[in-house]
């Protein structure tokens, strides 16, 4: 199960980043926020798993996706990127991604611990978010909150038409 | 299901998902493509939370309550990229960052 969440995630993000077509890298992205949700559940927080795909794949997904009919024309291709912007980008990503797997990998976790294969419960979650003692999440929480309403009020007041 | 899976595998799937977000946010020239590599990189990073948590402390919840902020701040940010990208269609008639040096003088 884990294997194919992994294959799912890693095909189809390179697919978005790749695709020449503006939708269909939309759908291919929402394929990889599909599947990591799934790894979500694999890994029985189902809370989270929940919160990904109705707020990725639901909300993000569907934004990017009006955004992109309103901006681009559906049949049209991206020009292809010169091989001079390629390479470097390739080099960059590629040695990062060498230097942190191999770190990775000779890194010792330890692997004999237990795993707690309960689900997480709704309503210690619910606690912990609006507790103040340690392990509560009431600051994070309320800064969150205001960020997302400025988050609101920047979208609207930018997408206003101008009167002018 | 996960319990034969050690958890390098999942931090070797959050890199790769990483630095492929790398590579897109370099190469591509259109600002939406740009937004959705943003988007893998927050994503990438969500499954190391997650994981971290679930199986170096799995009677914790700390990596759980940072991905839901993660997610948080990934859909006030999407929401204001995407005004903005609005905005500049509205005005300049093309999302191309190359193209794109009106307030530059």
């Amino acid at each position: 199960m884990f294997a194919i969440f992994s294959a799912v995630i890693i095909i189809f993000s390179i697919l978005t980043v790749t695709s020449r077509r503006i939708l269909r890298a939309a759908t291919f992205l929402l394929f990889v926020l599909v599947a990591t949700g799934g790894m979500y559940f694999l890994l029985r927080f189902n809370f989270l798993a929940a919160i990904q795909l109705t707020l990725y794949a639901g909300g993000i997904v569907v934004l990017i996706i009006f955004s992109i009919l309103l901006t681009s024309h559906i049949g049209e291709k991206l020009e292809k990127p010169d091989m001079k912007k390629i390479i470097p980008a390739f080099l960059a990503a590629a040695f990062g991604a060498v230097i942190t797997i191999s770190t990775i990998i000779q890194h010792n976790f330890p692997t004999e611990v237990i795993c707690g294969s309960e689900r997480t419960n709704i309503r210690v979650i619910a606690k912990s978010l609006i507790s103040t003692e340690k392990f509560g999440y009431a600051l994070p929480f309320e800064v969150i909150s205001i960020l997302l309403l400025a988050a609101m009020v920047g979208a609207i007041i930018l997408a206003k038409k101008r009167k002018d | 299901m996960f319990e034969g899976v050690p958890l390098t595998w999942f931090l070797i799937t959050g890199t790769i998902m990483f630095f492929v977000g790398i590579y897109g946010f370099l190469v591509r020239k259109n600002l939406i493509t740009i937004l959705m590599s943003t988007e893998l990189i927050l994503n990438s990073v969500n499954i190391n939370f997650v994981a971290f948590n679930k199986i170096l402390y799995p009677d914790h919840l700390e990596g759980m309550f940072f991905g839901i902020f993660i997610i948080a701040v990934a859909a006030a940010e999407a929401s204001v990229a995407i005004a903005i990208i609005i905005n500049i269609y509205r005005r300049l008639v093309n999302i191309d960052v190359e193209k794109m040096d009106e307030m530059k003088y």
